[in-house]
């Protein structure tokens, strides 16, 4: 697998040797057309995903998913039964997949990885300041180095969005190329751009370039703490993206929408977008992942029902 | 190619339309057989399985429904406005509840997916519908002066690509201004209208207002040329429509006449990539390609041909081809094997002269007509391919350096109906548009209709404008 961060001969490379050469790359990507956007994204979403490709979704969906807890209230035994629900998400059918990862805090870490140990479920992180990321980069880099050295498989930063719309081009790039030095070998980084504050689709697409440029391994729709997260046009934004990317460098990039996606519907229409947009080489947790908590018991539930014919209940699932 | 995400087939249950064995002619309100009892049948294109046999009508038949339509005219023109509207609002509520079932009828009897029926066509159908109702009462204020009457006894003869669209333009103007109509719907696809007759019944359309004649050219011409028409409406290809031209020529008809075309669909270097490919894929296989306002001539700036062709390559291999009832087809089967052969020569004559021909890899079903989207790169103006309209899944890509170049090229052409423009300079759409020669010219978007918005061409394509508040004046006497 080729590394994620551009090598020193890469054309690309030269971008960022300064605010304006940078700039003058993202403004020349081609622009969005918004209307467009959301009708492509409308109109895959009309897919009709039925039985064997339904359940085949239905596994996929579950081992991409990131179960998240992110409060204020975790704590260890929330964070524990978490970690069992990631390992084993349906105790009465053994043949469902694990879930990717759980993510939690950085003070949570260890606690994760306690729970998850051996079972290859994932510990990914929020660390920089989540989900603000108003803070010095010290700071934030010490976040990221605390939540690494507790064992964290990924770390899911936020980007300085204030920087952003500014038109710091390449501070922004400067913390995530720290960031990803902070991760080291051990820990894959994923970039959240928090769309929602973007605003605008040319936004998102300067910032997912911006992204990868910088050394993402994954780009990531949302914090889930805004009111506008994931949607599939976004998603799908970001799709266009990864792709492009990957034909530009060889570079392949994983896609995380997050927030805001609830049910084996949304979910579906999501895996349907990454298909026939970035391609069948994405359709696996290491490329793409689901930043969610509800929506795992509604595909535990949809999963329950393709194998008894019957609509069992949030009962019949666990609470988390 | 296999996916490791195979979408299970979704098919659309073809219960739901409930098609008989037979079908009368639609006179004066009553099913009937023709005079000289012939019928023809009709197939479904994606299997070539019968549907049912329909009553041909011939010019006895044109004389009969002509005259059950001047008969009816004297009434349907006295109703008040506001009373003719209530039809036509019924009408539009009816077709809304029975969408699906049209749909489906629509998707068996023409061969294009199940998807386009039903979120393009029926929605478009019942808006065309709901759209003039609302004119019905208010004529008085469309412009045309106080009190503009109707024209008399409309004969229309509609196409087969999207019979119940074409069939909604037509009927529901004629209507709401106060003319009564005869319309011949094409010979490959009369299912849709005469299920339009039954919903004309169902809401109490006084008889005689709409008569609906299934039937080959030979009804159409009988219709165009009956001495009692006022107005000869037709949709469809161009030598027929010169054909009409000749036969109107010197009568007091009047007529409007929407014919073929050669879109020039023309992508600017700093267009939104991605959306230029969704609409060039929209224009040119939106029903197969079968479509007179097609963007059949992509111009692409030569500075972004490479990128963009790969793209548009890429795209055109997650296209799926086959059962048309299935949700998830995007392309569906060519509407008779009559047009499967026109499309397969010009194809031919394409790669004969020189133009580079490529399809996606994609399995053909084994009955019915299909044919591959296709796309021909190195084509020049002079090429047939750039030139003829193909009307089937097939893109000439040419290219241009300067937007003076590009203008000359999409004008360059006998037609005039539709054209695009891709670029993410407002100033560049505005002044691109207004020296393109077309009816209708889209700015990153294409294919998109609406029925308040004017429909027509310049030139080989047609004259008279359809939809909108143009589209009335094509019913009355100003």
């Amino acid at each position: 697998m080729p590394s994620s961060a551009l090598t020193a001969a890469h054309p690309l490379k030269d971008v960022a040797a300064s605010d304006s050469a940078l700039r003058r790359f993202l403004h020349g990507l081609p622009g969005v057309d918004a209307v467009g956007l959301e009708g492509r994204a409308a109109s895959l979403g009309t897919r009709s995903i039925k039985t064997t490709a339904k359940a085949y979704a239905i596994d996929l969906a579950i081992s991409m998913v990131d179960l998240t807890t992110l409060e204020g209230a975790d704590t260890p035994g929330k964070v524990r039964a978490l970690g069992a629900k990631a390992v084993k998400p349906d105790p009465t059918d053994r043949t469902t997949p694990s879930t990717a990862a759980v993510c939690v805090y950085p003070d949570m870490v260890a606690v994760a990885k306690e729970a998850v140990a051996g079972s290859g479920v994932k510990v990914a992180s929020v660390a920089t300041a989540f989900p603000a990321g108003r803070a010095a980069l010290d700071v934030k880099l010490a976040d990221v180095r605390d939540a690494v050295a507790a064992g964290a498989d990924e770390i899911d930063m936020v980007i300085d969005r204030g920087a952003f719309l500014s038109g710091r081009y390449l501070k922004v790039y400067d913390e995530i190329t720290a960031v990803k030095e902070a991760c080291g070998t051990s820990a894959r980084l994923k970039v959240i751009f928090e769309t929602g504050e973007l605003s605008t689709y040319d936004n998102i697409r300067r910032a997912s370039w911006l992204g990868m440029l910088a050394g993402a391994d994954f780009i990531k729709t949302s914090t889930g703490k805004v009111a506008v997260n994931a949607t599939p046009a976004n998603t799908l934004l970001m799709l266009e993206a990864v792709r492009d990317f990957r034909a530009q460098t060889g570079i392949q990039v994983g896609v995380k929408p997050a927030g805001g996606i609830r049910t084996s519907k949304d979910a579906i229409k999501f895996l349907v977008l990454v298909n026939e947009t970035a391609g069948e080489d994405w359709l696996d947790n290491h490329w793409f992942r689901f930043g969610a908590s509800s929506l795992l018991n509604d595909l535990l539930m949809q999963r329950q029902k393709l194998a008894t014919g019957r609509y069992s209940g949030p009962d019949y699932v666990t609470v988390d | 190619m296999a996916s490791v995400f195979e979408y299970a087939p979704a098919p659309e249950s073809r219960a739901i339309a409930d098609i008989a064995p037979s079908y009368g002619l639609f006179i004066d309100g009553e099913f009937v057989e023709a005079a000289d009892g012939k019928v023809f049948k009709t197939v479904s294109p994606s299997t070539e399985e019968v549907l049912s046999e329909v009553a041909r009508a011939g010019s006895e038949d044109v004389d009969r429904a002509v005259k059950a339509a001047r008969r009816a005219f004297e009434k349907w023109s006295a109703l008040p406005g506001a009373e003719r509207a209530k039809y036509l609002f019924r009408i539009a509520r009816i077709i809304q509840e029975r969408s699906r079932e049209l749909a489906v009828l629509e998707t068996l009897d023409n061969g294009k997916p199940i998807k386009e029926t039903r979120d393009a066509d029926l929605p478009l159908v019942a808006a065309h519908f709901f759209y003039y109702a609302g004119w019905a009462d208010k004529l008085d204020h469309a412009g045309f002066g106080a009190n503009p009457r109707p024209l008399g006894v409309a004969g229309q003869v509609i196409p087969w690509n999207f019979p119940l669209l074409m069939l909604a333009w037509k009927i529901a103007p004629a209507l709401a201004t106060g003319n009564t109509v005869v319309l011949k719907p094409a010979e490959t696809t009369p299912l849709s209208a005469l299920f339009f007759a039954d919903i004309c019944r169902q809401a109490g359309l006084p008889k005689g207002v709409v008569n609906i004649l299934p039937g080959y050219g030979d009804a159409g011409a009988a219709l165009v040329s009956h001495p009692d028409v006022n107005k000869v409406a037709f949709t469809g290809s161009t030598a027929v429509g010169k054909e009409i031209a000749r036969t109107v020529a010197g009568t007091r008809k009047k007529v409007t006449l929407e014919l073929g075309g050669k879109g020039a669909n023309i992508v600017f270097d700093d267009a939104p990539i991605d959306q230029a490919v969704e609409g060039i894929v929209n224009g040119i296989f939106f029903n197969q390609g079968q479509v007179c306002c097609a963007g059949s001539r992509l111009l692409v700036q030569e500075s972004i041909q490479e990128e963009l062709l790969d793209s548009l390559k890429r795209r055109l291999s997650t296209l799926r081809l086959g059962d048309p009832l299935d949700k998830n087809t995007d392309i569906g089967a060519i509407n008779s094997e009559e047009q499967l052969t026109r499309i397969t020569s010009l194809v031919e004559q394409g790669e004969a002269e020189g133009a580079e021909r490529w399809s996606p890899a994609c399995e053909l079903p084994e009955s019915g007509y299909w044919f591959a989207p296709t796309l021909f790169t190195n084509v020049t103006q002079a090429h047939t391919v750039a030139r003829d309209e193909i009307f089937g899944p097939v893109l000439s890509v040419l290219t241009f350096r300067t937007p003076d170049e590009a203008v000359a090229k999409a004008n360059n052409t006998p037609y005039g109906l539709s054209a695009g423009i891709w670029t993410e300079k407002g100033s560049r759409i505005l002044a691109v548009a207004g020296k393109l020669r077309a009816g209708v010219v889209w700015s990153n978007t294409f294919n998109k209709f609406d029925p308040t918005s004017p429909f027509g061409g310049y030139k080989e394509s047609g004259f008279g404008r359809e939809g909108g508040r143009h589209g009335l004046e094509a019913y009355l006497d100003v």
